[in-house]
C-alpha cells in the first residue's frame, strides 16, 4: 500500500465515513420533518441533549458512546415532554414553548460543563466542551490503520476503528429500515393526517416514531459531527430534494444522494481548499459541510427546472409578454370590428403602455401576426385567426358570467379580461355556453 | 463527581453577590450591572412583541447568524489592518443577522418551503459558515479568545464604556418600543385590521425586526450568540402565564428579563466558572418554572386546585341530589364516599342521625337548586338542542354544576315559552 493511501486510511477514512453516515441518517428522516413542518424539532433536540451528555459524563466518568447516548436521549425526551406541557398550559405557540425549553436546557448544559471542567476536572482531559458539541470534531476520529491491504479487512484491525462509526452505521440501518417498512404510514401522515385517522391508524404514534428516530439520529450524530451540522443535515438535503421533485420516493432518494455528495465534497473542501487558497491549514469539516449543504440548496432553489426561482421568473416573464401580445391582437380585432381600421402605431402604444406595447408589437410582427406599414398596424390573416380565438374566449366568459354566475353584464368585462388568457382546463366551464353566438353586450362571438 | 464536590454550595460567595446586587461592587461593576439590567428589560419588551407576532423562533436564526458576521468582520478588519474593535464586530453581526432574516423571508415567499425549514436552514448554514471562519482565524494565530466572549457571553470582562453603550442602546430600544407599542400590538393581534385601517404593516414589521436585531447585537457581549434568543423568548413566555392583558404582559416580561439579567450578571461575576449567558438564562428559566407552577389560572397548582374543587363540588351536588330524591338511606350505603359526608356535615348541609343522613334546611335548599338545574337542562337539551333522551343524563351531569345565574334565567324563560302551548 502506498504511503498516501495509508495516511488516507488512518486520518481521513473514519471522519469521512462518520460524516457520510450521519448525513445519510439525518437526511433520510429529515424528509418527514420538512414535510410535516417540524424542522425546528431537530434544532431543539440537538441543543437540549447537552445537559444529558454532561450529567452522563459526570456520572459515568467516561466518554463512551453508550452512557452518552442514554444521557442525551433522556435529556431530549424530558425537554420534548416539557415543551408540550408548556404549549398546552401556557397557550403560547409551539415554537416559543420549544424555544423556552431548549434554551434553558442548553444553558444548564453550558453551566454544568463549565463547572465540571473547572479545577482540572476530568472532562478537560477528554475534550468535552460546548464547542465540541456545537461544532463537532469529526477530524478526531482517527484510525490506527494497518499498512498493508491484507490486514485492513481483518476483524482485529476493524475492532480498532472508532466506536462512533459502528453506532452511526447502526442508526443509519435502523432509520433506513423504519422508512422502508413504514413508508406508507409515514407518507399518509405527512400529506393527509386526517385521512390517516379516518383510515383507522392514528397520526399520534407515527409522529412519535418520527420524533424517536430524529432523536436517535441527532444523539448518535452530533458527537461525531456537532449539533449545527445535525440541524443542517436534517433540513437541507430534504429541502433541496423538495425543490427538485414532487414525488416522495424520488425526494427521499435524491436527499440521500445530496447527503452523500455534500459530505464528501464538504470534507474534501475543508481539507484541500485552504491549501489551494492561502496555506495548508484545514478548516472545520463540520462547518464546511454545512456551508456546502447551504450552497447546494441555494443552487437548487435558484435553478431547479420546475421549482427554481429563475425558472419561475422566466415562465412568468413569458406569460407576461404572451398576455401583452394577446391584448394587442384583441385591441386590433376590436378596432377592426368597429371599422376604425387601420389604427396608428402610437395609439396602440398608448393603450398597451409604452415599453410593454413596443415589445408586444415587435413580438407580434416577428410572429407575422401583424403588418406595420409606416404608422399603421393591421392584423395579418394568421393574426386575425389568433385574435378571433382570444375574443371568442373573452365573450364566451362574459356570457358564462352573466348566465351561469349571475353577474351583472356591466361588471363582467374586467373578469373576462383576465380569464381570456387562460387555456386548456380552465376553458371547460365556457364550452357549453357557445349556443347563442351573441355576448351579453350584443357583440358577435367569433366562430372557432 | 470530583468536579461537583469542588463546587459545593458552601463555596457560593453570598456576601459578594449581595454587594454587587446593591451596586456596591465598584464603579465598573455598577455600570455593567445597570447596562445588563436595561438590556434584559429591552429584550423582555421586544420579545413580548415577537411572541405575540409569532416570530420568536426567527430570532434564533438571527442570533446564530451573528457568528459569521462577527468572524467575518474580524477577518476583514485584520486584513485591512484595522484593530477589530467592538463597534466593527457588532456592525458585522447585525449585518449578517439581517441577511439571514432576509434569506428566511426569501425562502418562505419564493420557494415552497415552510418557515420552520427556512429558519432551521439559515440558522445552521450561517452558523456553520461562522465555524469555518473561526477556524480560519484560529489557524492564523488570531485572538479567537476575544470572539469567544460573543458566543457564550462574558459580562465579567466588560469595560464600563462597553456597558454604557449597551445600556444606551437598550434605553433607545425601550423608548422606541414604548412609542410604537400600540402599532406593534395591533399588527400582532389583527394584521388584517391593521392593513384595512391604513397602517403600514410592512413598516411596523420592519421596525420589530430592527428592534430584535438591536437587542441581539447589544446582548451578544452579555448573553452570547447562542443563548440571546432565550432572553427574547423566556421572559414573555413566563409573563404570558400570568396575564391576558398586553400592557401587563409587556411590563411583566420586561421586568422578568431585566431582573434575570441583573441577578445573572451578579452571580456570574462572583461565582467562578459560571458563564454569564448560561446563568442569566437559567435565572429567567427559574422565573419561568415558578410561573408555570404558581401562576393564577394557568399555573400547574391553580389548575390542579381548580380540578379538585370542581370535582368536590360535583360530588357534593350529586350526593345532595341523591339525598333529596331517595330519603331514608343510611350512610353505609354511601360507603365509598365517607369523606364526602364528613365534608357535607362540616358545611352543615347534612345531618347524620343514627347512621341516616338527612338534609339540613340549607342543604335542602342547595339540593333543590341542583335538582332544578338538572331538570332545566334535561328539558332544554331534549326540546331545544335535539339530543336523544338516552344521551341526556351524561351531558347534564357535565354541565349542571357550571350554570351561571343569567343562563338559568334565560333557560327558564325559554322553557316557559316552550311549555306554554301544552300546559
Amino acid at each position: 500500500m502506498s504511503n498516501a493511501m495509508h495516511i488516507f486510511l488512518s486520518i481521513d477514512l473514519m471522519p469521512l465515513l462518520a460524516v457520510t453516515l450521519a448525513l445519510l441518517a439525518c437526511g433520510l428522516i429529515g424528509n418527514f420533518l420538512v414535510l410535516r413542518r417540524q424542522s425546528m424539532l431537530g434544532d431543539a433536540i440537538s441543543h437540549a441533549v447537552l445537559p444529558g451528555l454532561v450529567i452522563a459524563f459526570i456520572l459515568s466518568g467516561t466518554r463512551a458512546p453508550l452512557p452518552m447516548f442514554i444521557g442525551a436521549a433522556i435529556a431530549g425526551g424530558v425537554v420534548a415532554v416539557l415543551a408540550e406541557l408548556v404549549r398546552r398550559l401556557g397557550r403560547v405557540e409551539a415554537g416559543a414553548s420549544l424555544g423556552t425549553m431548549f434554551t434553558i436546557a442548553f444553558a444548564l448544559g453550558v453551566l454544568l460543563l463549565e463547572r465540571a471542567t473547572s479545577g482540572g476536572g476530568a472532562a478537560r482531559q477528554v475534550d468535552l466542551d460546548a464547542d465540541c458539541v456545537l461544532h463537532g470534531l469529526p477530524e478526531t476520529l482517527t484510525w490506527d490503520a494497518p499498512n498493508t491491504w491484507g490486514n485492513v479487512f481483518t476483524i482485529a484491525s476493524l475492532e480498532t476503528a472508532p466506536p462512533q462509526i459502528a453506532v452511526l452505521l447502526g442508526v443509519f440501518i435502523v432509520v433506513a429500515a423504519c422508512i422502508a417498512i413504514f413508508f406508507k404510514e409515514l407518507r399518509i401522515i405527512c400529506f393527509d393526517p386526517a385521512l390517516a385517522t379516518a383510515l383507522g391508524f392514528k397520526a399520534g404514534p407515527a409522529q412519535l416514531v418520527i420524533v424517536a428516530l430524529v432523536a436517535t439520529c441527532t444523539v448518535a450524530s452530533f458527537e461525531a459531527v456537532g449539533s449545527i451540522l445535525v440541524i443542517a443535515a436534517l433540513i437541507c438535503p430534504a429541502a433541496t430534494a423538495r425543490m427538485l421533485t414532487d414525488r416522495l420516493t424520488t425526494q427521499i432518494w435524491l436527499s440521500a444522494i445530496i447527503a452523500i455528495n455534500s459530505a464528501v465534497l464538504g470534507y474534501a473542501a475543508a481539507g484541500f481548499l485552504p491549501g489551494l487558497l492561502w496555506d495548508g491549514y484545514a478548516v472545520s469539516a463540520a462547518g464546511a459541510i454545512t456551508v456546502v449543504l447551504g450552497i447546494v440548496f441555494t443552487l437548487s432553489a435558484l435553478f431547479s427546472p420546475s421549482q427554481g426561482i429563475v425558472a419561475r421568473a422566466i415562465a412568468r416573464q413569458r406569460l407576461t409578454s404572451l398576455i401583452a401580445v394577446e391584448d394587442l391582437l384583441a385591441l386590433l380585432y376590436r378596432s377592426e370590428e368597429r371599422g376604425h381600421l387601420p389604427i396608428s402605431l402610437s395609439s396602440a402604444h398608448q393603450t398597451l403602455g409604452g415599453h410593454r406595447g413596443t415589445k408586444a408589437i415587435n413580438r407580434a410582427r416577428r410572429a407575422s401576426q401583424i403588418d406595420t406599414t409606416a404608422d399603421r398596424i393591421a392584423l395579418t390573416a394568421s393574426g386575425q385567426r389568433d385574435a378571433a380565438a382570444i375574443i371568442r374566449r373573452h365573450r364566451l366568459w362574459e356570457s358564462y358570467l352573466v348566465d351561469e354566475a349571475g353577474i351583472a353584464a356591466d361588471h363582467t368585462h374586467d373578469v373576462a379580461e383576465v380569464l381570456e388568457h387562460t387555456r386548456d382546463d380552465a376553458e371547460r366551464p365556457i364550452a357549453p355556453v357557445a349556443g347563442p353566438g351573441i355576448d351579453p353586450h350584443g357583440k358577435v362571438i367569433p366562430k372557432k | 463527581m470530583i468536579a461537583l464536590t469542588a463546587s459545593a454550595p458552601a463555596a457560593v460567595p453570598w456576601h459578594d453577590i449581595w454587594n454587587i446586587l446593591v451596586l456596591r461592587g465598584g464603579h465598573n461593576a455598577t455600570i455593567v450591572m445597570i447596562g445588563s439590567g436595561l438590556l434584559g428589560l429591552a429584550a423582555g419588551l421586544v420579545g413580548a412583541f415577537a411572541l405575540l407576532r409569532k416570530r420568536s423562533l426567527s430570532a434564533d436564526a438571527l442570533s446564530h447568524a451573528t457568528l459569521p458576521g462577527l468572524a467575518g468582520a474580524f477577518l476583514i478588519a485584520q486584513w485591512a489592518g484595522i484593530a477589530p474593535n467592538g463597534a466593527i464586530l457588532l456592525f458585522g453581526a447585525a449585518l449578517a443577522g439581517l441577511i439571514a432574516m432576509w434569506c428566511v423571508e426569501l425562502m418562505t415567499h419564493h420557494t415552497r418551503l415552510t418557515e420552520d425549514a427556512a429558519i432551521g436552514m439559515s440558522l445552521s448554514v450561517f452558523f456553520g459558515a461562522g465555524i469555518v471562519l473561526l477556524t480560519v482565524i484560529q489557524r492564523h494565530g488570531g485572538a479567537q479568545g476575544g470572539l469567544k466572549g460573543f458566543i457564550y457571553g462574558q459580562a465579567a470582562s466588560m469595560m464600563s464604556d462597553e456597558a454604557m453603550l449597551t445600556g444606551g442602546i437598550a434605553l433607545g430600544i425601550i423608548l422606541v418600543s414604548f412609542l410604537l407599542h400600540k402599532e406593534l400590538a395591533l399588527v400582532a393581534f389583527d394584521e388584517a385590521f391593521a392593513r384595512v385601517g391604513g397602517w403600514r404593516v410592512f413598516f411596523i414589521d420592519a421596525m420589530l425586526l430592527l428592534l430584535v436585531t438591536l437587542v441581539t447585537v447589544a446582548g451578544l457581549r452579555i448573553v452570547g450568540a447562542i443563548l440571546i434568543v432565550a432572553m427574547l423568548i423566556i421572559p414573555p413566555a413566563a409573563a404570558r402565564l400570568w396575564t391576558d392583558r398586553v400592557s401587563f404582559l409587556l411590563v411583566l416580561s420586561g421586568l422578568i428579563g431585566g431582573l434575570s439579567a441583573y441577578v445573572g450578571v451578579a452571580i456570574s461575576a462572583t461565582v467562578p466558572h459560571a458563564p454569564t449567558g448560561a446563568v442569566i438564562v437559567l435565572s429567567a428559566g427559574a422565573v419561568f418554572f415558578v410561573s408555570l407552577l404558581a401562576a393564577p389560572r394557568r399555573g400547574l397548582l391553580a389548575i390542579t386546585l381548580h380540578h379538585i374543587s370542581l370535582h368536590l363540588k360535583v360530588s357534593q351536588d350529586h350526593a345532595l341530589r341523591r339525598l333529596l330524591l331517595a330519603e331514608h338511606e343510611t350512610v353505609s350505603q354511601y360507603k365509598c364516599v365517607w369523606w364526602l359526608f364528613s365534608m357535607l356535615r362540616l358545611r352543615r348541609l347534612v345531618r347524620v342521625h343514627k347512621g341516616t343522613p338527612t338534609l339540613t334546611p340549607s342543604g335542602a335548599a342547595r339540593a333543590t337548586r341542583v335538582a332544578r338545574n338538572h331538570k332545566l337542562w334535561t328539558q332544554y337539551l331534549i326540546s331545544r338542542a335535539e339530543i336523544a333522551p338516552s344521551h341526556v343524563d351524561w351531558s347534564v351531569d357535565q354541565v349542571e354544576h357550571v350554570l351561571s345565574p343569567e343562563l338559568i334565567a334565560e333557560l327558564e324563560y325559554e322553557l316557559a315559552r316552550a311549555e306554554a302551548p301544552t300546559s
